[in-house]
């Protein structure tokens, strides 16, 4: 099928390109830094000995941390590396030659996005497991729901992929970017709003926060990733920090985040049928 | 059954926004034909081209290339098509391009095997065939393009400006390979303003006026239609010119000094002419048979404006 020699063909354009091995790089980085400072916490909580409920804490935390950051370059990394491959390719024409053989438009658009999302769950593997493994072995804590979690962030990512294609199935690359980071934005500002309200009982809030993650359920995504992962001491106590849900997005949000990335996967097939080239 | 069209189209037109691109596009070309399809740079004939092979849909009308309907991606698997400015993915080198356009074509892997070396040596690419596409030559491009659209041995090839900006070389590759390619009765569509390439590939044209086809000719009744003739020539009398006249196929005949004009029915008239002065003692010193060309023909028809 010529999605496949596409999705190929979108992951050998990422080799090339040297995509790969940036990412690949910026990773290993990324791992070695959090590990270290992983590490010296640990060596200051072990040198004042700290109570065990404290260190249970600052280790829920920094796992989630790192987590986070997971997540957040994972949807960077999507974002920024599908951004123009639709859009790119009509704007230089490399487009032409590929539709004047016997390949049907949808297969261009499932092809990349299939590419695309191998080369995300690969990333995701690398650095999510990368990050359990090292707060593995400098603190002994391993989190609840560990594959759950990393599922609802590898759903994030792909959520974000499908936007990404729609976008360029319509606009040029920079609008589409505007309109990609946009949307993510509202939805983190949304999904703060959200927490906010929970914290001080403010239903108006959460209603505004709930109302965003429709628009764009990418924050939601996060935090029913975060509550999956978050220790249940740290889901007692409750408090508000970046990384952790005290407002939970209900699973339904997770059947809704599927529904809109396979329309949004439609509808860029639709408007990338359509369009003229 | 397959018919003896390789393309037809009926009234297609496209409009983008407000402006008209191509009003309306009738035309057919017949299979193991080269045909040639001339306008002004802006006249819609890109537009036409990407309506053909599916790239843009027309507002309306419709039409068929190897008997199925415009779009239909099967029929794209017996049709080869060079783009007009050969943007492909310059990361890939040669080889590589190639793979994957006999894999987009579902080309079996031997036969990509021995067609890809075949194809590099025709376009005398060989030698650079590891190298990428980003370091290539405009002519390079073209010709690795030129090889993209023979993978398949098509039934049809979409040629886009093949030769615009090209040196020599590369033009007589594209000429040559246009002359193959109708010795083996596949069809060629060719998109040029270049007159020169086209009247020496080209069995028929049609011109493209304001997205218009606004005239179809055979090449050969052209260029095989009346001439003019001026003839250098030294003791013409007032008798012979008379007897020209008398000849019905001979026209407009004027006697300057040494210099003689007249129009012929066709060529076949030079050496009846020729024949006809030297048994009446003239000396001849030249005959020069004016043939109307593509590019009078082009002025005529399409006129100066438009910006080439």
């Amino acid at each position: 099928m010529a999605a496949f020699i596409i999705a190929e063909l979108t992951f050998l354009e990422a080799a090339r390109r040297k995509i790969l091995r940036m990412a690949l790089i910026v990773s290993v980085v990324f791992l070695i830094v959090y590990g270290l400072g992983f590490s010296e916490i640990q060596k200051d909580l072990i040198r004042q000995n700290s109570p065990i409920i404290l260190r249970s804490e600052i280790h829920n935390f920094l796992t989630m941390a790192g987590l986070y950051v997971v997540n957040f370059l994972g949807i960077m990394m999507t974002v920024l590396t599908s951004v123009d491959t639709l859009s790119g390719e009509v704007a230089s024409g490399t487009i032409h030659t590929l539709l004047a053989k016997p390949v049907r438009r949808w297969e261009i658009v499932i092809g990349k996005w299939l590419g695309f999302a191998i080369m995300i769950t690969l990333y995701l593997i690398l650095t999510g497991i990368g990050t359990l493994i090292i707060a593995y072995a400098v603190s002994g804590y391993a989190p609840p729901n560990v594959f759950k979690g990393l599922a609802l962030i590898w759903l994030n990512c792909l959520l974000l992929l499908a936007v990404s294609f729609f976008g360029g199935s319509v606009f040029s690359t920079i609008t589409n970017g505007v309109m990609v980071f946009g949307l993510y934005g509202v939805a983190f500002v949304g999904g703060w709003v959200e927490q906010l309200g929970s914290i001080l009982k403010n239903q108006s809030a959460v209603e505004v926060g709930v109302m965003t993650s429709l628009i764009m359920p990418s924050e939601a995504l996060w935090k029913r990733a975060a509550f999956e992962m978050q220790s249940p001491l740290a889901t007692a106590l409750g408090g508000i920090t970046p990384f952790s849900a005290t407002s939970v997005p209900s699973p339904i949000m997770i059947g809704y985040a599927v529904v809109y990335l396979t329309i949004a996967l439609i509808m860029t097939i639709r408007m990338f049928s359509r369009r003229d080239l | 059954m397959p018919s003896d069209l390789a393309l037809y189209t009926r009234s297609l037109k496209k409009v983008f926004d407000d402006k008209v691109a191509v009003q309306d596009l009738s035309l057919s070309v017949k299979r193991g034909e080269v045909f040639g399809f001339l306008g002004s740079n802006g006249a819609g004939k890109t537009t036409s081209v990407k309506m053909l092979l599916g790239l843009v849909h027309p507002t309306s009308g419709d039409g068929l290339m190897l008997d199925a309907p415009l779009g239909n991606h099967r029929a794209r698997s017996k049709v080869g098509f060079l783009p007009e400015h050969f943007r492909f993915h310059d990361w890939l080198n040669a080889e590589e391009f190639l793979k994957l356009h006999a894999d987009l074509y579902r080309l079996p892997h031997d036969t990509a095997q021995k067609k890809i070396p075949e194809l590099l040596e025709l376009v005398a690419l060989t030698p650079h065939r590891k190298k990428k596409l980003r370091e290539f030559s405009k002519g390079m491009l073209q010709r690795v393009g030129l090889a993209q659209a023979l993978l398949n041995d098509p039934e049809l090839v979409i040629l886009d400006e093949p030769t615009s900006g090209l040196d020599p070389a590369g033009r007589r590759l594209v000429r040559d390979i246009i002359r193959d390619l109708k010795g083996r009765g596949t069809s060629v569509f060719l998109n040029s303003h270049l007159l020169s390439e086209v009247e020496i590939t080209c069995d028929r044209v049609a011109f493209i006026k304001n997205g218009v086809v606004v005239r179809e000719e055979e090449l050969h009744k052209l260029t095989s239609g009346e001439i003019s003739v001026e003839i250098k020539a030294k003791g013409t009398t007032k008798e012979i010119e008379r007897e020209l006249r008398e000849i019905k196929e001979i026209g407009n005949v004027r006697v300057d000094g040494d210099h003689l004009s007249l129009t012929a029915s066709n060529e076949d008239q030079l050496p009846r002419i020729n024949r006809l002065l030297v048994e009446r003692g003239v000396e001849v010193f030249s005959i020069k048979p004016q043939k109307i060309s593509l590019e009078d023909l082009f002025f005529e028809i399409v006129g100066t404006e438009g910006g080439w």
